[in-house]
């Protein structure tokens, strides 16, 4: 069993560089079923590893060359039920995009099929390894793979500057983790997550590892778009292919995350366990600030992909939250939530392909009322929005009631206004878009955007609309979103997730299994109850959703003349944020410019 | 072993930033994208850097030679190889830019303006 651990890794890897070479001159349906059923393979494995690893954890070393007395010059791939249980899930939804691709696209090249295959070994290997190099290249390899798909559709002008901000960006990010990665092997003289975090326990947490955490969680928390490092992940959505999309909201971009907590516990908790309520306080403030600004710029969009793509920066925003808590209910609730949200953004997105491929357009406005021949479709996006609002009792909801757990035991009752206003907001966004196309409510003239402007005059002319959409196009995303609806609900898997969140933050077991081969078991946790105000939550979450649509809904309230001062400054801060948001990459890495040494300056004064 | 690699992996680190930031031209922007990258290289080897010591090639050399850490040169390998993979992609793009556009300054690239 443990010899397969790195076939998740090898299989896409093979398979994908082989459609690249070969898929040009193969026929399509070769290209279709080597991707979809490397995918799939590649998928079962990491299924098989995690119920494997879910009991006990174990370390696979490349080529034999294991620790010896908490030691090693290898490399490991540590296995345990949430790095395996994350790459199936990531394996799951490119499984489910390719599927999609095989109807969404009229004429593809292997090309693609290999891209998907490379980003796809790339996930994998990010979710698997236990060393903190490895960590970035698989980083490098993903985001590699990710801007090509990006700029997939070369002949566009917007897929041009959408990649080029995105892989600019990105890879500033990958050299400052780079950086942090040299000063740490510096430091300790290992690469392996587990020994670093070994070398780094008892010592003090001086400037120099402070600032190579700094470097480290910039780099990911730039792939989760964090605010201010967050521009370049609207644009990269905005011009993607929708089945790429599905992958950057759906799990890319959570897996920032991840490699956040990840790193936390395994490496920085020792020096800085004495500085936790200073970690809590700087981490919940990015999210929430990240939170708040992505749902307002949701709301502000009318390009239905960049809304979405907003929308997943909310949520990110209240997954770091869930990380930064620094507990096993908030962790157990971010996974939750990246769960449920994953395959809800996934669906949503699919949808927004149904559209594009049929109407050729994507703009809220153009498409008023043009929704009625896809009626289906409006049925799975209304759900979609619902799910975003976390309505109760589904899994979205399930990992927004955990993290409110969270929130009130940690002391950051407030926390709870931003999570019910974000859901609130985005799905009401989504639910606004979704009535003006498929029933024709609201107005069908918005507010005009240089976007929108821009589009108009960049149309392909062989993109035209088309009479008919697929079955399979309507049916993956039907599929996820029952995916999304009743995993949270079957018996044992939330209390299931809080086990694994409580072994997971615990600093000296990934240690323990990872270089010395200990059997670590899972912790026996009370059953936690969801309580009534959860549900008194969920529910305002729900109806400020259904106003927030109305509210855009409204033709006298959706352009609102502002008369008092409030509404004035109020458009003045709208006005504010859009011009922000310039697509000049030169704007962009000053922002992160600042971001990255804004969060160092914080943490070298709070964090001594 | 003075602080002066340190010293100007950090420098090179910041002034390619700020090429990126100010550059009119996207080849110039790619360029100092690599710029930022060069730091990592030069970080790198001071971390593994030893006075007087040769070459981490041992088929030569007497077994008790002093060695450079051969690890952060494998390091800069890997680092070198994904610089090659992306700086190839993003100028193929600004080639791409220039034909849709008809231009590589980034202000003139208007179609993700909010």
């Amino acid at each position: 069993m443990t010899h397969l651990s790195a076939l998740p890794v090898l299989v896409p890897f093979l398979a994908g560089p082989l459609l690249v070479a070969v898929g040009h001159s193969a026929p399509r349906w070769f290209n279709d079923s080597v991707g979809a059923l490397s995918a799939l393979a590649a998928t079962t494995i990491c299924v098989l590893l995690a119920v494997h690893a879910a009991p006990h954890p174990f370390p696979y070393w490349v080529g034999g060359w294991r620790a010896t007395h908490g030691m090693t010059i290898g490399i490991s791939l540590s296995i345990d039920a949430t790095g395996a249980g994350l790459a199936a899930f990531s394996g799951l939804l490119v499984t489910a995009a390719l599927t999609y691709s095989l109807r969404y696209f009229e004429a593809v090249e292997g090309l693609f099929h290999g891209l998907m295959l490379l980003f796809m070994a790339g996930m994998m290997g990010f979710c698997l390894t236990g060393d903190l190099f490895n960590l970035v290249v698989f980083f490098e390899v993903m985001s590699a793979a990710a801007y090509a798909l990006t700029a997939y559709n070369i002949e566009e002008r917007a897929p041009i500057q959408g990649a080029i901000n995105f892989a600019i960006t990105n890879s500033i990010a990958g050299y400052a983790m780079f950086l942090a990665v040299a000063l740490l092997y510096a430091r300790t003289g290992a690469l392996n997550m587990a020994q670093i975090g070994a070398a780094l326990d008892g010592r003090h947490a001086d400037p120099l590892v402070i600032v190579a955490m700094t470097l480290l969680f910039v780099g990911f928390l730039t792939k989760a778009a964090a605010v201010p490092m967050h521009f370049w992940l609207a644009d990269a959505h905005a011009v993607a292919p929708v089945p790429v999309c599905v992958l950057f909201s759906g799990v890319m971009v959570e897996l920032g995350v991840y490699a956040v907590a990840r790193l936390y516990w395994v490496m920085f908790a020792g020096p800085l366990g004495p500085h936790a309520d200073a970690v809590r306080a700087v981490f919940a403030g990015l999210g929430v600030i990240t939170a708040l600004l992505g749902a307002t710029m949701c709301y502000l969009q009318r390009h239905i992909k960049r809304l979405l793509a907003f929308s997943t920066i909310a949520h990110v925003g209240l997954f770091i939250t869930g990380v930064a808590l620094l507990s096993e209910k908030g962790l157990a609730g971010a996974a939750v939530y990246v769960i449920g949200h994953g395959l809800t953004k996934a669906a949503l997105f699919m949808c927004a392909g149904v559209l594009l491929h049929r109407f050729a357009t994507i703009d809220e406005y153009d498409l008023h009322n043009r929704g009625r021949e896809v009626p289906i479709v409006g049925v799975l996006m209304a759900v979609g929005a619902l799910l975003l609002a976390a309505i109760p009792p589904f899994t979205t909801f399930m990992g927004k009631s955990l993290l409110e757990e969270g929130a009130s035991g940690a002391g950051y009752n407030w926390l709870i206004v931003i999570y019910i206003a974000v859901s609130a907001v985005t799905g009401g966004a989504v639910l606004r878009a979704t009535g003006r196309v498929f029933l024709g409510w609201g107005e069908s003239e918005g507010p005009e955007t240089p976007q929108h402007q821009a589009a108009q005059e960049d149309v392909d002319e062989e993109r035209g609309p088309r009479e008919h959409t697929p079955v399979l196009m309507v049916l993956v995303p039907a599929v996820l979103l029952v995916g999304a609806l009743v995993l949270g609900l079957i018996p044992g898997a939330v209390p299931g997730m809080e086990r694994y969140a409580a072994q997971f933050i615990v600093h000296a077991n990934y240690r323990a299994w990872v270089l010395h081969g200990a059997h670590v078991s899972l912790p026996v946790l009370p059953a936690s109850h969801i309580s009534g105000s959860d549900y008194g939550y969920g529910a305002i979450a729900t109806v400020g959703a259904l106003l927030v649509a109305g509210l855009g809904l409204t033709p006298s309230w959706s352009a609102p003349q502002p008369r008092s001062a409030l509404g004035q400054r109020l458009r003045a801060v709208v006005v504010g944020l859009r011009t922000l948001h310039s697509g000049h990459i030169g704007d962009y890495i000053a922002w992160w410019s600042a971001g990255a040494s804004a969060i160092a300056g914080i943490c070298l004064i709070t964090l001594r | 072993m003075s602080f002066l690699p340190y010293g100007v992996a950090a420098w090179l680190f910041v002034i390619g930033l700020w090429g990126v930031v100010s550059s009119r031209n996207l080849v110039r922007t790619v360029l100092c994208l690599t710029i930022v990258q060069s730091s990592t290289y030069l970080l790198l080897l001071g971390i593994g850097y030893r006075t007087g010591a040769t070459a981490p090639i041992v088929a030569d050399v007497p077994a008790t030679s002093k060695l450079v850490d051969p690890v952060v040169q494998v390091l800069v390998l890997t680092d070198v190889v994904i610089e090659a993979t992306v700086t190839a992609l993003l100028l193929a793009l600004v080639v791409q830019a220039h034909k849709r556009f008809g231009s590589v300054d980034p202000a003139d690239l208007r179609q993700l303006q909010d």
